[in-house]
Parts: C-alpha cells; structure tokens; sequence
C-alpha cells in the first residue's frame, strides 16, 4: 500500500501547491486544506500498513492477539485533523475579515503592511 | 532631557548637573568590593610566588566538555591584581566624579559587572569560559562607552566598539573551538601541555589567524585600532579603567596566555612583531598630533598595546619580563594620567592642552601625581618605568630574529612618549597661567587619592623593584613561557647598551618636546592630505552594509504572498530533491502491493477530488470536491484500521463544509484574481515538481527499516499500565497526554483568535 | 432558517446526538471514541440546532458562554495532569481508583485519564461553538 499512498501524497502536495500559488486567497485555503491531508496521509504511510485490524485489545486480554495496524500514527493523525480544523478555521475567519475591512480576496491586493510605492530612500535611512 | 548642561565636549560626566538622589553620597561603598577582592588576591601571592598554580572548577555544561574552572597563577594574578586594585580607586573616584547624575546607580553596576567579567576573563581555565567573560566585557564596555546615550557622537563610538571588538570575538570563538578539538581539551592547563601538537598540526595557521583577530581587535592593534580613541566618549573613569588600564588588554593576555603552546613559530614572531611595532609607531606619531589631553593618552595607550604585542612576539626570557613589567608600569601610569586628566576636566571646565598651564600653584596634590605618573610614562629613574624601559632595550636587543626593528622601534616609540608625557603632565601645570572656563582649585580626596595612589606605586616598585620581581613578574613570566625563570629587577645595571639607548631616549624625546608646536602643524596638514582614514572606512563599510540589506530587503521581501510562497516552495523542491539525488536514497524497485478493487477505487476518487479543486472555477465545485477527498481519505482509515481517525476526519468534514458554507454567504467567487495562463503554466509546473520530490520522499521514507519499539511498548502496556483497550486513546490520553494537551490548548487559542477578530468588526459597526 | 420539520426534528436529534456524544466520550478508552470525537459529535448537534433555529436559541440552550466552556475543559485537563503531580508522580502520569472492588471484578473505576478526557470533549465543543457561532453572527 505504502507506495500507493507515496504517489497520493505527491498528488494531493502537487494540487495544494498549485492552488496555494494563486492570487486568490480562498483558493489559497483549499490548498491548505489539501496541505493538511497529504501531511496526515504521510504520517500515515510512515507508521506502514501492516495489518488492517483496528489497534484495540479484546476483553479480558493483556495485549493484541493477532498484529494490528500501528496505533502511534493514529494517535498523532487524530490530534492533527484537530488542529487543522482548527488552523483552517482561523485562517478562514482571517480571510472574512480581512475582505471585510479590504474588500478584496485578491492577495496581490493587499499591500496594507508592504505598500507598494515605497521610496527607495527612506527604506535605506541609517538607523 | 537636559542635554543643554552637558560641557560642549561632554563625556557625560554630570559636570553642572545636581540631581542628586538620597543614597548617592553612598556609591564609594561600592569601592568596597573590588577593594576586598583585591585583599583576597594578595592573600594568594605566597602561593604563587613559591611557584604554585591554584585551580578551581565546577561542573558547567559537563557533556560538551565545558566547566566553570579557574587558574590563578602568575600571569593571571597579575591582572586579577591590576583589574581589582585599580578597579577600587576607579570605583571611588567615580562616585564623586559623576555624583549628581542621575544614572550614577547603573554606572556603578555596570562598571562592577565589567570587573568580575574581566577577572573571570584573565582567570578562567576553561577556554569558552574565558570566551563567555570575553563577550561579557564586550558587553560593558558598550554601556559605558554609550553612557552619555544623549550624544549621537557616544551611540556611534559605543556601537562601533561592540561591532568590531563583537566580530573579533566570533574569530576567537571559532579559534577556541578549532583548538579545543584537535588539543582533544578545552582547559587551558591541558591545551598548554600540547604545545608541540598544536604548532605542527595542519590547522594551527588559521587556529593562529582567528586567535590573533580576537586579540587584535581587542587590544587595537593597526588596522583595528581606531575604535579605541573613539572610545573616549565614555566618561574618563571609563577610560582610565576599560580603555587603558584592563580591557584593552584582554587580547596582551590572550597571546600571553596562549604563548606556550603557540609561540616560536615564523606566523607568531613576525605578525606578532610587525603588527606590534606598527600600531607603537603609528600610535605615537598620531599621539603628537593631539591636542586633547584624553586623545594623546588614548593613542599612547594604543602605543603601549603594539609594544606589548611586539614584546610578545619574542621567545627570550628577558623580552617577555620586559612585557609584564611594561605592562605593570602601564597601567598604574596611564590609569593615574586618565584620572588626572578627569579632573582638569571636572575642576577646569576643559582639557584641551592648549588653554592650560601654571596650575601647579592652585593644584598641588594633583600636580604631584602627574608629574609622578609622567616621570614614570617617561621612564625617568627611579620610577618603575625605568626599569620597564631599561628591560625593553634588553630585551629587544636579545632578540634574535630583528634586534634592529625591535629596537628601533622601541627608542622612537620611548622618545614620544616622552614628549607626550610632558605635553598631558608638564604642560598644564607649569609655566603660564591660562584662563579656563573654571577657576582652578585642588581636587577633593575622592578624585586625587586614586591618582596619587597608583603614581605612588609607580615610584615605590622602582625603588624596590624586588617587591614586585618575585611575586607578580617571575611567576607570569615562567606562566608565559611554561618554564620556571629567574627575574632579578633593578634599577642600575651599569654603563651598557641600553643606558645608552635610554640617554638617547631622553635626548630625542626632549628635542621632540621641544618642537612639537611645528610637528604637531606639520602633522595636521598631513592628516588632511590623507585620502581616508581607517574610522571613515569603517563608516563606508557600514554605509554598504545597509545598502545591501536594503537592496537584499526589496529583492527578497517584495510584499506579494504568491512571491515569497513560490520561493519557498522551489527552495523546498530544489534542495529536497537534491538531497535524495546526492544521497540516492532514492527506492531501486517499487514492490506494487496486491489492492483489491475498492481500494483503487478510494485512491481514484481522492485523487479526482484533489484534481478537481485545482481546476475549479466556481466555490461550490471547489467545496465539494474537497469533501470528496476529506471522505475518501476517511474511508481509506477505515479500511487500514483506524477507526478513531477515520470517525474523527468524517466529523471535521462536516464542520468544515459548515464553516465554508457560512463564510461563503458573504464572499466573492474564486474568479478574482485570476492568474494569467503563463502564470498559471509555470505555477502548475513547480507544483508538480514539489509534488514529484515529496512522493519520491514519502518512497524513501517507507523504503527504510521500520523501527517499532514505541509501539510495541504501547501495545503492552495499554492495558496492564493504563487500564485502557482502544490503543489510540490510551496514547492521546495517558501515554502523551500533555502532547494532547498543548494540542488542545492551540484549538482554543484559535478559537479565541477567530472570536477576537470577529467581535472586533461587530463593536465596530455598532457601538 | 425556519422549516417546521427541521425545527421539529432537531430537538430530538440534537438530544440524541448529545447522548451519543457522551456513550463515545465514555466508551473511548476501550472501543472507538474518545474525548475528540464525542466532542465533535456534541458541537455539531448544537451546530445543526444553530442552523434550524438560530444563533440565539443556541446559544441560550447552551447557557454558557462557548469560549468559557473552552477554557473550563483547558483547565479540567491541566487540573487532571497536575492531579499525578500532587500524587508524586510525572505530570500528566494517569492516576486510577477502583471504587467498591472485591476479588471478582476491580470495581467502579474512576481516574484522572477520565477527567482529562473529558476536559478534551470541553475544549473541543467550546472551540467550534466558538468559532462558528461568532461566523455566523457576523455574517
């Protein structure tokens, strides 16, 4: 399975990168969000698909019976869906507000904090 | 702020300011403490001059081979002495000569700091110890140099000093290192041992080049000499302590220290001696050029440093007593001459040589100890400075490789500062009186016993010069040479060479005295016909500095997200992708594992939904295909096993197609901003190359052994230790629970960020 | 958004998705679940509730302030971590008590990793509340 999912996290990396190259930041999103699965899907193909049985002990055992799938990519995946949630959620709320107070979802338009027109002269003035 | 009251050549030193605070008329109790330092030192004079090393250490950072250890034996006593005792007079004549200012309690502390930093400095063993105490002096030499922070002139001579004195520092840092790795030790006492190791090991050159720039600009050897009369901004207790008598000399000491396992070789003579014996040249004739007293003494310090340098340079037992004992005679002169200096400044109003004279009669005490200071700087017998001059002349005259420069240099160097010494100590006190912005009166206690002291001292070891021979000068020198010596200091040792060297000394040195006036024109007229100097070519480096940060800044930083993503995405392709080709970590063979039929179907559907977002043009395509993707991966948890993931990526897929939804309600579609085709051919391109790199990374990756060993502890214990049967939760739990907890930790942080934001919009627009 | 059968049907849905998300919250230790999932479940009960019958009705059904509920389950959990500290163990270390145990089973058993589970499904419903209430009032 493993280089499977090598060929799907190259996919999903190639179509994030190319949406978050684009002037529009709710494109940009998208990509952050394709960013964030090809991340978990990595950690995932890191830990390897050797069994297909969920990481649960049966009643009354000590430990697994049969292997199980590795349980510490889950873990961490689980944790990282989470957080990306809330990643993007902010980063959402970022871009509403920010075309509130701009109005404009064009990222080359919003030069409030790097104006274009800058003078040469005063960028280089002696501290 | 008050700048107006500050003197037209201000040093800060509060003159006309009386802010006085309670608690200020305390700040000589300070001098207490370097005072009892100093006492404690002399209680291990014995020890030392019986031949004795004494080490102290304490574990520090034991794993990279770094202690808090110290040596106290000849050389280092010397200067822990000199460092202590002086810092005493220093201290106390600081608390009067900046009382009234309103930051005389961060003066006194940070002039305090500055002494431990530098007795931790000349004391440590341990070479990054002493590197630390290096930095550490770097550092209070840039407070007090910038004291007076109102003046444009002190920031700039402050700054100037940190920069250079910093960079020399770094070279010492990569030297000690470089040393410390092939002397398989960073103590000193284990690297001296390793002396023959050391010069004739492959890296000892640039070890010696990196060594020298930390000590060069240190100690201000040509061409690094010129921030040390810049330096002079500080207040003149500051520069009679830092810039004459103690810092200045931390690189002296560093070559003194380093000389047993460095020294013989042709780099160590002959940098040593031509650096030295330009900066002592140089230095001298800029000295005459002066007409502030505090610049002449700053340039004969300057002058005293390339002697030293010079002297170090020598293998003979009598070049390196002349060095200790030039080095003594120095500090107590130079330190007491800056002491006067400040209070001419202090009680007159001004210091520049040509509006003083005939203060003898109205300041008597100070005038002695000048006259005391100078006889000494001049090397009149029977002052200390005699014997140092005397040994010099010996000790040139012994060396082998250039007696002639050495000793040449040394007479013209000894001639100026002849005519130096009577310019700054001569001059102002006797023949006619001049009208100074003050009327003169004698100086109170405080300001003239550390002045009188220290000159004192300088006629009491020439005297008796045993007093000091055995205890101080014999041991450093046999620390310096790393072999036990025998010094015997005299004040008469017949009609020889140098006698006669010291008559022509004196000779010279009166005709230059003499002449000055017509030398000092001259010499002034020379200096504007100089195309530059080494402080304006420091002000162009700088200058270009900024520029190329400046031009770099608007290259790199051009403001637009898209340019700064597209460089850190091709950086990311190009270095990755070259890694995995250099270190062809690249997998041979794909193994194709066996899927069935649903699983290609999952992988298909993940893989259109990815491809489908890319080419979008309209949002509720965009949304939906990212559903199709957030699912499909779900799905694949599913079938791999992961249950707990697979539920909890379904659940987020939902809020977020909420989430997306609500915003979208008040956002425009994805056509703004549309890149044009070659934009988005190119875009495309590099995507695919950074998709391309990080699959052939994941291949990598899965290709290399599995380690397993932490899951396989979970899976044992999850249920003896933790009480738990679903794995996954027994880990987020329990088993990395505080990881769980900084996780949760950044999902309400988030939360609140979006809250902020919003209700910021919302009070806004309705108040 | 007003449909009578949306209206109608979410209370239910909303009461049996808050008791689901607890079963998951207390099963999790042994079976899927856990404090994430419940605490998703519960979050988008209250979101649907959101959508059928308002911000306002929701958040009165809440009764607390989202961002308070956030930062009580933060402190449930570092209070759970801290618990094994004050018992001499690592922080964060699970502490366990079985209370009424005899010879054949161990009892009812009660421990920290429960309390920090349960501070997790807190942060996690106060987050989202948080977040999705506050976006779609401002829209």
């Amino acid at each position: 399975m493993e280089p499977v999912l090598a060929i799907l996290v190259g996919l999903l990396v190639a179509t994030s990168v190319y949406l978050m190259l684009a002037r529009n930041v709710l494109r940009f999103l998208f990509g952050l969000v394709l960013l964030s699965n090809a991340a978990n899907m990595t950690i995932f193909a890191a830990g390897r698909q050797t069994s297909t049985a969920p990481p649960l002990v049966p009643p009354g055992l000590e430990g697994p019976v049969a292997e199980v799938a590795n349980a510490l990519p889950q873990a961490l995946i689980l944790t990282a869906i989470v957080i990306g949630f809330g990643l993007l959620s902010f980063a959402l709320v970022l871009v509403f507000r920010g075309y509130q107070t701009l109005g404009t979802l064009d990222s080359d338009a919003m030069r409030t904090a790097e104006p274009l027109e800058v003078p040469s002269e005063t960028r280089s003035e002696p501290s | 702020m008050t700048a107006s009251v500050v003197p037209a050549d201000g040093d800060g030193s509060g003159v006309g300011r009386d802010r006085r605070r309670p608690g200020d008329g305390l700040a000589w109790l300070v001098a207490l403490l370097p005072a009892a330092l100093t006492l404690y030192f002399a209680t291990l004079l014995p020890a030392v001059a019986a031949g004795e090393s004494l080490r102290f250490a304490a574990a520090w950072v034991p794993s990279l081979g770094i202690g808090l250890t110290f040596l106290v034996d000849g050389l280092s006593l010397t200067f822990a002495l000199l460092i202590s005792g002086i810092g005493a007079f220093v201290t106390l004549y600081a608390s009067l000569y900046l009382a009234g200012n309103p930051q005389l309690g961060r003066f006194m502390l940070t002039l305090q700091l500055f002494m431990v930093a530098m007795l931790g400095l000349v004391l440590a063993d341990n070479v990054i110890t002493l590197f630390v105490f290096w930095e550490l002096t770097t550092l209070a030499s840039f407070f007090l140099v910038g004291f007076d922070h109102d003046s444009p002139k002190a920031r700039r001579a402050a700054l100037q000093a940190l920069l250079l004195t910093g960079a020399g520092g770094l070279a010492l840092l990569a030297g000690l290192i470089l040393l410390g790795s092939i002397a398989g030790s960073f103590e000193l006492t284990e690297i001296l041992t390793r002396g023959e190791l050391i010069r004739e090991h492959a890296l000892y050159l640039p070890i010696f080049i990196l060594l020298l720039l930390g000590a060069f600009t240190k100690s201000a050897q040509v061409p690094f000499h010129f921030w040390l009369p810049n330096a002079m901004a500080a207040p003149t207790p500051v520069s009679a302590y830092l810039h004459s008598a103690t810092m200045v000399k931390a690189g002296i000491y560093l070559l003194a220290r380093l000389h047993p396992a460095f020294s013989g070789t042709d780099a160590w003579i002959w940098s040593l001696t031509l650096f030295g014996a330009a900066t002592a040249l140089f230095a001298a004739v800029v000295a005459l050029r002066q007409t502030d007293l505090k610049m002449a003494l700053a340039y004969t310090t300057v002058m005293a440093l390339g002697t030293l340098t010079m002297f170090l340079g020598a293998e003979a037992t009598v070049a390196v007593a002349a060095a200790i004992t030039f080095l003594i005679v120095h500090s107590f002169y130079k330190a007491s001459l800056f002491l006067v200096v400040g209070i001419l400044d202090r009680q007159l109003g001004t210091r520049d040589v040509d509006h003083l004279g005939g203060l003898a009669r109205a300041m008597p005490i100070t005038t002695a100890a000048a006259a005391a200071a100078a006889f000494s700087m001049a090397g009149f017998p029977p002052f200390l400075g005699f014997i140092g001059k005397e040994l010099k002349y010996e000790g040139a005259l012994a060396i082998a490789s250039e007696p002639l420069l050495v000793a040449g240099a040394a007479v013209l160097a000894n001639a100026l500062m002849v005519a130096v010494a009577g310019i700054v100590a001569f001059r102002p006190f006797f023949g006619r009186a001049r009208a100074t912005p003050k009327t003169p009166s004698e100086a109170p206690l405080r300001l003239w016993i550390g002045p009188a002291v220290l000159a004192s001292l300088g006629l009491l070891f020439g005297l008796a010069p045993s007093l000091i021979a055995d205890s101080l000068v014999q041991p450093a020198v046999a620390a310096i040479l790393g072999r036990p010596e025998s010094i015997k200091l005299a004040l008469w040792h017949g009609i020889n060479l140098p006698l006669l060297l010291s008559l022509l000394t004196f000779a010279l040195g009166l005709a230059i005295y003499a002449g000055h006036g017509a030398l000092r024109r001259a010499l002034a007229t020379a200096e504007t016909r100089l195309p530059t100097n080494a402080d304006r070519a420091w002000d162009g480096l700088m200058d270009g500095i900024k520029r190329l940060a400046a031009w770099q800044t608007r290259l790199l930083q051009g403001g637009l997200l898209r340019r700064y993503l597209f460089t850190v995405f091709a950086s990311f392709a190009l270095l990755v992708g070259a890694t995995l080709l250099i270190t062809a970590a690249l997998p041979a063979a794909l193994t194709w594992p066996d899927l069935l039929f649903k699983h290609w179907v999952v992988v298909a559907l993940i893989a259109a939904g990815a491809v489908t977002t890319a080419r979008a043009r309209s949002r509720l395509v965009a949304v939906c295909a990212l559903g199709v993707v957030g699912v499909g991966i779900a799905m694949l948890f599913v079938m791999f096993g992961a249950p707990d993931v697979a539920i909890t990526q379904l659940l987020v897929e939902t809020l977020v197609v909420v989430l997306v939804a609500v915003a979208m309600l008040r956002l425009p579609g994805l056509e703004q901003g549309r890149r044009a085709a070659a934009g988005r051919h190119l875009d495309a391109l590099l995507a695919g190359s950074v998709g391309l790199v990080v699959a052939l990374l994941v291949l990598a990756v899965v290709e290399t052994p599995m380690d397993n060993r932490v899951t396989a502890y979970f899976e044992q214990t999850s249920v003896p230790e933790a009480f738990g049967r679903n794995i996954v939760n027994v880990i987020l739990v329990d088993f990395r629970a505080l990881d769980t907890f900084g996780e949760v930790a950044v999902v309400a942080v988030a939360a609140l960020g979006a809250y902020a934001l919003l209700r910021g919009t919302l009070r806004r627009r309705s108040p | 958004m007003s449909s009578l059968i949306l209206g109608a049907a979410t209370r239910l849905l909303v009461a049996l998705m808050l008791l689901f998300s607890i079963y998951m919250l207390l099963r999790g230790h042994n079976e899927p679940g856990g404090g994430f999932i419940g605490g998703l479940i519960a979050s988008i009960g209250f979101v649907l509730y959101a959508i059928a019958q308002g911000t306002e009705t929701a958040r009165r059904a809440l009764r607390l302030e989202p961002a308070t509920i956030a930062m009580a389950g933060l402190g449930i959990a570092l209070f759970s971590g801290l618990v094994a500290a004050l018992a001499g163990a690592e922080p964060f270390t699970g502490q366990w008590w079985f209370i009424g145990g005899d010879a054949e089973s161990k009892g009812l058993p009660l421990s920290t990793v429960l309390l920090f589970d349960i501070g997790v499904y807190l942060v996690v419903v106060g987050s989202v509340l948080t977040l999705v209430f506050t976006l779609e009032e401002s829209v």
